[in-house]
Parts: structure tokens; C-alpha cells; sequence
């Protein structure tokens, strides 16, 4: 029996860190940049991904054998924007506070295109397993990157991580960190840490 | 006639399969609408009743601390056309001002504003954003700190409402004019714009109120 791609468990490990949607696929910038100069913010549009990113591979995967190559960016489109919207209401709804916080980003996931590079690479290939493992270890993956950034930004430039005071009360925040420069010089710093230890690993293994 | 029924049908055909989704996905966003929907409005009716105290505040002056956002010290009126406005009193009963709540254009979707007005609709005592999705880091700064470290809604407060404000783009000169947001002329105008028409069509409609049970 010929092999269709990665197993379930090899889609959901890859995800984490070998293809690590931000650090290795350089795939969601926006949200990434935008939404991590606090955790609370980074962990709620990471579920929101994680909701949308799951439903919409479970879809995509069970009408793979439907699609039509020349409308499938159209139907993967359809149903990221059916599940986004929810997503939108939902935490308009329940997190008023963190929604209006989030702002248009939430609604900006449909153009997310970690999503749609799932929906494509995995989902339309595969069956539904894969394509949730897929799912839930992108988003792990996504949620991790969002994760540190947001932690090094929260931390230094508010002196705190969820809201809750880690630094001395001396600690000058850094306020640089909060804003955007802060968010690109954070992204540059851990993007190359990232390579630096993938590539010093890939030496070790080749020596 | 065969050719045209056989491409329509050719059409159909390929497009099924979203014809289909689009349907279903129509009748779950329905559904989701029908199930949030009240909750949105509750939460954005109470941050309205939370913001009331803030926006007459100029109106009450040092007698703020007899207000809170307590709802019985809020009536619901409406005019005519149905647009909305919220009569704030104080503890003793005394009528401080109004709150009205507008909405209009901006750049990317609709931005709703709540506009504090004095009791006779003379003076701004205060401009809320209560939503807005315009461009973020550029006219998103309508609400919130995030212009040159104060409130840009801020300006509005003290304006008279007899004559419209306008937006500049240089340091206002004239008691009139408002800052734009630098890269935001467009979210700028559209929240004098929207402001300027509530104002005046509120100012018009005073006498025809009528309170909402």
C-alpha cells in the first residue's frame, strides 16, 4: 500500500517544531507582530486559530474527494470565513473586553495564511486524522512562537506575563518593547536564535 | 437551446459543491447570529451604561461622585426616526445631560460613537468609540491612548455643537477644528462628519423625543 503523505502523529510532531508555522514556514506574520505585546492577547487569537484551523481541515478533509482543483482555494476561502466569523462573535460575546482588544485581527484570521497552507498541503490530501493532528500541532506550533514573543515583549516592556508583576517594581519598562519596533526586533532576535540552534543541531547530526 | 441548458448545467456541475457549503455555512452563521446576537448587544449596551458618568462629566463638573453607571439614573429616548439617546441624571434628580449614540462610514466599516451632550445639546461633554475596525496602528487611534499619548476622542469635549466641526491637519486655530490623526485623514473626518450629523439632527429633534419604555 503506497504511502500518502505523513502519518497522523508525524503531521502533529512537525508542526510543533521541525515546521513550526512562524519560526520555520515564516507563515501568520500579522498576527504574530500585532497581537503579542501581551500574553492574554497571544493566547486568545491562538485558540481562535487553533478553532478555526481544526474545523476548517476537519471540512476541507472530508470533501477532499469533491473539490475541483480550479475552485478549491474558493471553497477552502468559504469555510475559513464561515468558522472565523464564529470565532468573531464568539468572543464578542464571552470576551467582550478581548475582543475589542483584538480588534480587527480576529476577523483578519480568514487571510491567515498558516490556515490556508494547512488546508492545502494537508487537509485536501489526507484523511480526517491527519488532517486534525495537523491541525492541533500547527496551532501548538503557532501558539508556541506567539508565546515567546509575547512573553519577552510582556515582560520587558510592562514588567509582567498575564498581567501578573515578574519584575522588581524598579524594572524601567521598556516601553520601545510594547510597540511595534519592539515586536519586529523580538520576531528578528528569536527568528535567528531559532536558526542558529536548528543549524548548530544539523551540524552536530551530520558530524 | 441544447447548448445553453447543457452549460448551465456544465456550470452547475462544477459549482455545486460551493453552492452547497455556501448554503449550509449560510444557515450556521444564521444560527450563530440568532444564538450570540443578544449577548453582543447586552455587552455593549452595558459598556454604554458604563461609559454615560464619563461622558456628561464636564456637564456635572465637581458633583461627579453623585453619579455611577447605575442604570435607574439612565432613561432610554428615542426620536422620531429611531436613533437613541440617554438622559443622565443625577442622584438628587437633576437632569445633567445627554448621551447619544451614532453611527456612520469610517475607512474600513461602520464606527459607532457615543457623544456626550450637555443638557440643552449645546456643548460636547464627551466622545466614546464604541466600535470601529478601522486600520490598525493608523485609524484605530480614534479610540483609545494611542495618539501622541492621549486620547484623540479627548479633543471633542468642551466643543459647541451651534457650529460644525471641522478637521485639520495642522495645530487647530480655530475653536472648531479638530487634530486628524496623522495617515487617518479619512477615519478623522468621518468621526466629525458622523458627529456634526448626530448633533445637529439630535439638536433638531430635542422637542419630538419620546422616552422608551
Amino acid at each position: 500500500m503506497a504511502k500518502d503523505g505523513p502519518t497522523p502523529l508525524e503531521r502533529f510532531i512537525n508542526g510543533i517544531l521541525p515546521e513550526n508555522p512562524v519560526y520555520r514556514q515564516l507563515l501568520g506574520m500579522c498576527p504574530t507582530l500585532a497581537v503579542t505585546g501581551n500574553m492574554k492577547a497571544a493566547m486568545t487569537m491562538s485558540g481562535a486559530v487553533l478553532f478555526v484551523l481544526f474545523c476548517a481541515n476537519i471540512i476541507t478533509s472530508l470533501i477532499r474527494h469533491l473539490l475541483k482543483p480550479h475552485l478549491r482555494i474558493l471553497v477552502f476561502t468559504l469555510t475559513i470565513a464561515t468558522f472565523v466569523t464564529i470565532a468573531d462573535r464568539f468572543l464578542a460575546a464571552y470576551m467582550y473586553e478581548m475582543s475589542k482588544e483584538l480588534g480587527p485581527y480576529i476577523p483578519l484570521i480568514i487571510v491567515n495564511c498558516v490556515i490556508i497552507c494547512r488546508c492545502e498541503v494537508c487537509a485536501s490530501k489526507q484523511g480526517v486524522i491527519a488532517a486534525g493532528a495537523d491541525a492541533i500541532g500547527q496551532s501548538i506550533g503557532f501558539a508556541l512562537a506567539l508565546a515567546s514573543i509575547a512573553s519577552v515583549r510582556e515582560i520587558l516592556g510592562e514588567g509582567s506575563w498575564f498581567a501578573m508583576r515578574v519584575m522588581p517594581e524598579a524594572w524601567p519598562a521598556w516601553a520601545i518593547m510594547i510597540l511595534p519596533p519592539g515586536a519586529f526586533i523580538t520576531l528578528g532576535l528569536l527568528l535567528g536564535g531559532a536558526n542558529w540552534f536548528g543549524m548548530s543541531r544539523s551540524a552536530k547530526t551530520a558530524a | 437551446m441544447k447548448r445553453t441548458g447543457s452549460r448551465c448545467g456544465g456550470y452547475i456541475g462544477q459549482a455545486w459543491l460551493v453552492l452547497a457549503m455556501a448554503l449550509l455555512f449560510g444557515a450556521v452563521l444564521a444560527g450563530a447570529h440568532i444564538a450570540l446576537q443578544p449577548r453582543i448587544d447586552e455587552n455593549k449596551l452595558d459598556e454604554t451604561y458604563g461609559q454615560v458618568p464619563h461622558l456628561v462629566r464636564v456637564a456635572i463638573g465637581e458633583t461627579g461622585r453623585f453619579l455611577s453607571a447605575d442604570r435607574s439614573r439612565t432613561e432610554t429616548w428615542e426620536t422620531p426616526g429611531g436613533k437613541i439617546a440617554y438622559k443622565a441624571f443625577a442622584a438628587d434628580g437633576r437632569h445633567l445631560g445627554w448621551v447619544i449614540k451614532a453611527v456612520g462610514d469610517g475607512f474600513a466599516d461602520k464606527i459607532e460613537l457615543l457623544i456626550g451632550l450637555d443638557k440643552r445639546a449645546e456643548i460636547i461633554t464627551g466622545l466614546y468609540v464604541l466600535a470601529q475596525k478601522e486600520t490598525p496602528g493608523l485609524g484605530n487611534k480614534i479610540a483609545g491612548r494611542k495618539w501622541k499619548g492621549k486620547v484623540w476622542a479627548d479633543q471633542f469635549t468642551g466643543r459647541r455643537t451651534d457650529v460644525p466641526l471641522e478637521e485639520t491637519k495642522a495645530v487647530p486655530t480655530k475653536a472648531n477644528q479638530i487634530e486628524a490623526i496623522t495617515g487617518a485623514t479619512i477615519s478623522s473626518n468621518s468621526v466629525c462628519g458622523i458627529v456634526n450629523n448626530a448633533v445637529g439632527e439630535f439638536r433638531d429633534k430635542m422637542g419630538t423625543l419620546k422616552k422608551k419604555d
